[in-house]
């Protein structure tokens, strides 16, 4: 991993994965479309509004998981001084922001016709609320401290502070006895979900990771590039 | 040992003689407690409803009012620095100032909490078990207040950063400890949610000095 702390081996590593890394998006999302769309039944209880589920899920999943991301590369920053990990960290802020609020959109548009509200205070609800504002939290800190070190220094204490909400959102539903239904996927004894309905939701989450890690890398390079503008013009100033 | 009482004591009187925020935090509540029965009308069986949320409410934002003055003074006047020349675990001196923060400004309000929820109407039954819940979940929210101090002790205007840092990390505190009370009210047991309120608070006062010193220490660099 050290190999790839110089940002020129990163990034044409990275230019060299991006085409590749796409067209899977691409693949994925046109498989997990159809899946969801097409050929997976409508649920007896829900009918055709289960496939809300199929943007719904994997977009919490990416939410959380990219708090996950975001708190790993916090913790390398912090023990082996990788200096892309800070950036890594940093990138994948805003990325998981939006899939988060991706996650609590769709959650409410599913919620008004299944639930008959937009929103309800339940457990599962509002520590993905909290995760959102984790988020913002710690997009805050980039922006409110203008030196690069002691930014980076900060905000991976509060990433790592927040982390302490993924086992929370993960186990809510299972802590507190309410509206959002209890984990089917991802339990003992195996998943409680039709075949071909589980078939379109991991192709979904394979799709939305592929997303997500496209992002991210779109993100690192223009993360660089904004370093490396930033050291030009230091140099400039400092030169004269 | 005795450095850390040293500063606990050099801490207390600072407090004592600059104010410490306690009056601004005061007023404070007694702002919401004189304005929430304007606001919501006088109907005091909602007003019963609503006593203990209300007040760990005002509680809880009050304690942020001051989180901000938890480090900055001492950081900009060098004396921190001082401290982390000591033989003393740096952790241990931001777990004493937060804990001076604890005894100045957190407690002394989760104290004279009761007579304020019986101007909001709050049953006499329940007063005994709302002031235990406020009383261990002041440690908490003085801690965590602390770590949104840490956190933006070097910043020019942190106080709009330490809302959105804390007021996540307070939900839990916040949850638990109005429902010790209300659970009282549904002839449920308090004993649960004042558990978990209490492991909070433990929690809190492990994890929080850890980083808060970390967060320092990046300020001091």
């Amino acid at each position: 991993m050290q190999k790839f702390a110089n940002p020129t081996l990163f990034l044409n590593l990275a230019n060299a994965v991006l085409p590749y890394l796409i067209a899977i998006t691409a693949v994925l999302f046109t498989l997990g479309l159809y899946g969801a769309l097409v050929t997976s039944p409508a649920d007896y209880q829900q009918g055709e509004t289960v496939r809300i589920m199929y943007v719904h899920v994997p977009a919490s999943w990416i939410g959380m998981f990219a708090y996950g991301f975001m708190a790993f590369f916090s913790a390398v920053a912090l023990i082996f001084r990788h200096p892309l990990a800070d950036a890594a960290a940093k990138t994948a802020a805003p990325i998981g922001a939006v899939f988060c609020f991706l996650a609590l959109a769709t959650g409410s548009i599913w919620g008004k016709p299944m639930w008959g509200t937009w929103w309800v205070w339940d457990a599962r609800l509002t520590s993905m609320f909290i995760l959102m504002l984790l988020y913002l939290g710690y997009i805050a800190v980039w922006q409110a401290i203008e030196e690069p070190f002691l930014a980076a220094a900060i905000a991976r204490i509060v990433a790592l502070v927040g982390s302490i909400i993924l086992p929370i959102i993960k186990f809510s539903v299972d802590w507190w006895n309410t509206l959002h239904q209890p984990a089917s996927v991802f339990k003992m004894g195996g998943p409680a979900i039709e075949t071909r309905m589980l078939a379109a939701l991991l192709t979904m989450a394979l799709a939305y990771t592929a997303l997500f890690l496209t992002l991210h890398l779109i993100s690192m390079r223009t993360e660089i590039a904004k370093r490396k503008l930033r050291q030009s013009r230091l140099f400039e100033i400092r030169g004269n | 040992m005795g450095a850390l009482k040293a500063i606990l004591w050099r801490d207390l009187a600072l407090a004592r003689q600059q104010g410490g925020g306690l009056g601004a935090a005061f007023s404070f509540i007694l702002a919401v407690v004189v304005l929430v029965p304007l606001a919501i009308g006088p109907d005091l069986v909602l007003l019963q409803r609503l006593a203990a949320g209300m007040l760990w409410l005002s509680l809880l934002l009050a304690v942020l009012l001051t989180a901000e003055q938890i480090f900055q003074r001492d950081l900009e006047d060098g004396s921190l620095e001082l401290m982390t020349m000591t033989t003393v675990p740096f952790e241990l001196i931001a777990l004493v100032k937060a804990i001076a923060h604890w005894l100045t400004v957190s407690l002394p309000l989760a104290v004279i909490a009761p007579p304020l929820g019986l101007l909001l109407n709050l049953d006499i039954n329940q007063l005994p078990i709302f002031w235990l819940s406020i009383i261990v979940g002041s440690l908490a929210l003085s801690l965590l207040a602390s770590l949104g101090g840490a956190i933006t002790a070097g910043l020019r205007r942190g106080g709009l950063l330490v809302s959105i840092l804390v007021l996540p990390l307070y939900i839990p505190v916040l949850i638990f400890g109005v429902s010790a009370t209300t659970m009282l009210m549904g002839a449920q047991s308090a004993v649960p949610s004042l558990l978990v309120l209490l492991a909070i608070t433990l929690l809190c006062l492990v994890m929080v000095p850890l980083a808060c010193a970390a967060a320092l220490r990046a300020y001091m660099r």
